[in-house]
């Protein structure tokens, strides 16, 4: 082992959009920590997700490859377990490996047991053979109490009174549960009594640093820890939801708040936007089946903003705790710290929540920190450059002096605009695809240049010929669909072109679909 | 709004004779050598109750079992399914191999899918099973 090689905390919340940040401009959650990270560190203005959602975005994460490639086309895919795997390439190369928190590379949904990762806690945290994609230690955590993860056994055993005060997130038809609570009956929402301590968020924290707690003064570490919050169920420790006053909350910008408003902008748009608002078509499984958006009000977007952010608070807090127990072991010179999230979340935008094929900011544009260690003497920077979560499975291979693996598709994240220039970040794709009940739909997005372009590829909801094509500077809301305007045609032709040149390679053999999520 | 009801194919070729595939998949006893998450079942007349890995007992009810179709139907009759129907259909292609098709219609949908999401992965491994292959 190479004594002295900086170490990794990779730092993933679920679901969290860009402008939750304080550091981002976010103004409804506290977040000091992280801001403090990206004062000292590399903020990034323009990161996407090469999928919006989980298991395809976490699997790229991982791989360092798109979709299409590592063959997690949608929710309910799962990654194989022979995917290559940046954890296993630190590894070899000496680092001790753990994964606490959310994974989601396998279903979730998985009364058969069939799955590695919903197995695992059966038997511990340490996967036979000693390593499982390349973690040696694993703890699993997801939204909520039920099921066989680690954090649902140790609540189970540890505080049992406990498990009933969260959400339940499917409803009794196993569809995503959209029962409404609070105080405006906004979906996934719930008052939970749960004391803050058990609450999953402290628990990947109290976990993390236990594992980091075993390790040897001298280790050379990578670490994933994996908050499953902000994602919904909006249901954290009813004892904190008072920091913030979901009546004060402004709503979000990208709202409209006229009904006939909402209505034109979602017209201008590929109609399954539409559809969608009317409770005329739910394409994915990822939203409440039975939940109609255009019921939602402007109260019930605002409690959903403030609990939202008081599970963003927990999660900075639960950070700086982790942080701290790393200065104490002190590591706090030769750590590297990179926050992210999977995707982002509608939160109200367009009048809708929760995610789905909508290629625009609330799902895309993703908050993404990274401080460099300390003693790598990396300069603070911002970079506006579009970079994609593909982009960080070589930096970790970039820190820990290791040149990046060939099936790695992303290159190391710049350290700056200059960087950024100098090796190309210039692009960077996000694709959705579908197939459920009939119903597939299928997307595919450049975003170049201050434009963010989709193509729509035939399927049951649209002929191949609908798109996107918004202004990010002009039209930073992406209300205004300018892909039939005559003026931008050969924006649109350019882009477009750039996006099929850009492609990726495909598998040759495309994965099954093996659950709902 | 998504159905209430689904309905999912899961389908397989294999590279044996329909017999040789009828004689694994459509003995409702021997379920759990092929499908990876059942790890038991025992058969009672027209009343077959399997296990899941997670250990839950689902009671099942054997609908159909042809062996000149070579055609096995069941459903599933927990309480949590307002609806069940599986079928398992070995096809001859006439070229030595068979295909093996799946088919699950069920209410609440989301069980379609995760009957058949698992269905496609037990007949791959029933194909490694009767190609020779180790799972």
């Amino acid at each position: 082992m190479s004594p002295g090689r900086r170490k990794i905390l990779f730092v993933t919340t679920d679901q969290q959009r860009y402008d939750t940040l304080g550091c981002n401009g976010g103004t409804i959650a506290r977040t000091p920590v992280v801001d403090g990270l990206a004062a000292g560190g590399v903020r990034y203005e323009r990161a996407h997700p090469q999928s919006v959602v989980c298991m395809p975005s976490r699997s790229t994460m991982l791989t360092g490859q798109h979709p299409s490639t590592h063959g997690v086309w949608m929710n309910g895919v799962p990654l194989p377990l022979d995917a290559p795997s940046v954890a296993a390439a630190l590894r070899d190369a000496g680092y001790r490996t753990a994964l606490v928190g959310k994974a989601h590379f396998q279903p979730y949904l998985d009364p058969f047991l069939r799955f590695e990762e919903n197995a695992l806690a059966r038997t511990g945290t340490h996967p036979s053979g000693g390593s499982h994609r390349g973690f040696e230690h694993l703890e699993f955590a997801t939204h909520g109490a039920m099921g066989g993860l680690h954090y649902p056994r140790w609540l189970a055993a540890e505080h049992p009174e406990a498990i009933g005060g969260f959400y339940a997130a499917l409803d009794a038809e196993l569809q995503v549960n959209s029962a409404g609570g609070g105080d405006t009956g906004a979906p996934q929402v719930k008052v939970n009594p749960i004391e803050r301590g058990w609450y999953h968020t402290d628990w990947v924290a109290d976990r993390t640093i236990a594992w980091l707690d075993s390790l040897d003064a001298g280790d050379d570490w990578f670490c994933w820890m994996s908050f499953p919050d902000p994602h919904h169920p909006w249901d954290p420790p009813e004892s904190e939801v008072g920091r913030i006053d979901w009546r004060e909350v402004p709503l979000p910008a990208g709202y409209p708040e006229r009904r006939e408003d909402r209505e034109r902008i979602l017209d201008d748009k590929p109609r399954h936007w539409r559809l969608w608002y009317d409770g005329a078509l739910v394409s994915n499984y990822e939203a409440p089946a039975q939940w109609v958006p255009a019921t939602m009000t402007p109260d019930q977007v605002r409690e959903v903003n403030a609990r939202n952010a008081v599970e963003c608070e927990l999660i900075d807090e639960a950070l700086g705790r982790v942080l701290a127990r790393i200065a104490e072991r002190g590591w706090g010179d030769d750590v590297d710290v990179v926050f992210t999230t999977d995707h982002g979340e509608l939160q109200g935008d367009f009048g809708l929540l929760f995610k789905g094929p909508y290629h625009v900011d609330a799902l895309m544009r993703l908050p993404l920190i990274w401080r460099p260690a300390p003693s790598a003497a990396i300069p603070p920077a911002t970079v506006a450059a579009p970079v994609g979560l593909v982009d960080l499975a070589p930096t970790f291979c970039s820190i820990a002096g290791l040149d990046a693996p060939t099936w790695m598709q992303g290159t190391a994240l710049p350290v700056d605009e200059a960087d950024a220039a100098a090796r190309g970040f210039e692009r960077v794709l996000t694709d959705w695809d579908s197939e459920l009940f009939g119903v597939d739909v299928h997307l595919r997005t450049i975003t170049r240049d201050g434009w963010v372009c989709t193509m729509y590829e035939p399927g049951t909801v649209h002929d191949g010929t609908e798109g996107e094509l918004y202004d990010l500077a002009g039209d930073p809301l992406q209300q205004r669909n300018l892909w039939d305007d005559p003026a931008r045609r050969a924006v649109r032709d350019d882009l477009i072109g750039d996006l099929r040149d850009s492609r990726p390679p495909a598998r040759s053999h495309k994965l099954l679909v093996e659950a709902p999520v | 709004m998504t159905p209430k009801r689904g309905s999912i194919r899961r389908e397989c070729r294999v590279a044996c004779s329909p017999d040789a595939a009828w004689r694994l998949v459509g003995d409702p006893a021997r379920i759990a050598e092929w499908w990876p998450g059942i790890v038991d079942a025992t058969v009672d007349g027209t009343a077959r109750v399997i296990t899941t890995g997670s250990g839950i007992p689902m009671p099942e009810e054997i609908v159909t079992v042809d062996p000149l179709q070579r055609r096995f139907q069941y459903r599933i009759t927990a309480p949590m399914f307002k609806e069940h129907l599986s079928t398992l259909d070995v096809i001859e292609l006439g070229d030595g191999t068979c295909l093996l098709v799946y088919s699950v219609d069920a209410q609440p949908s989301t069980m379609a899918l995760v009957i058949g999401g698992a269905a496609g992965n037990a007949l791959e491994n029933a194909r490694r099973i009767l190609e020779g292959d180790q799972p």
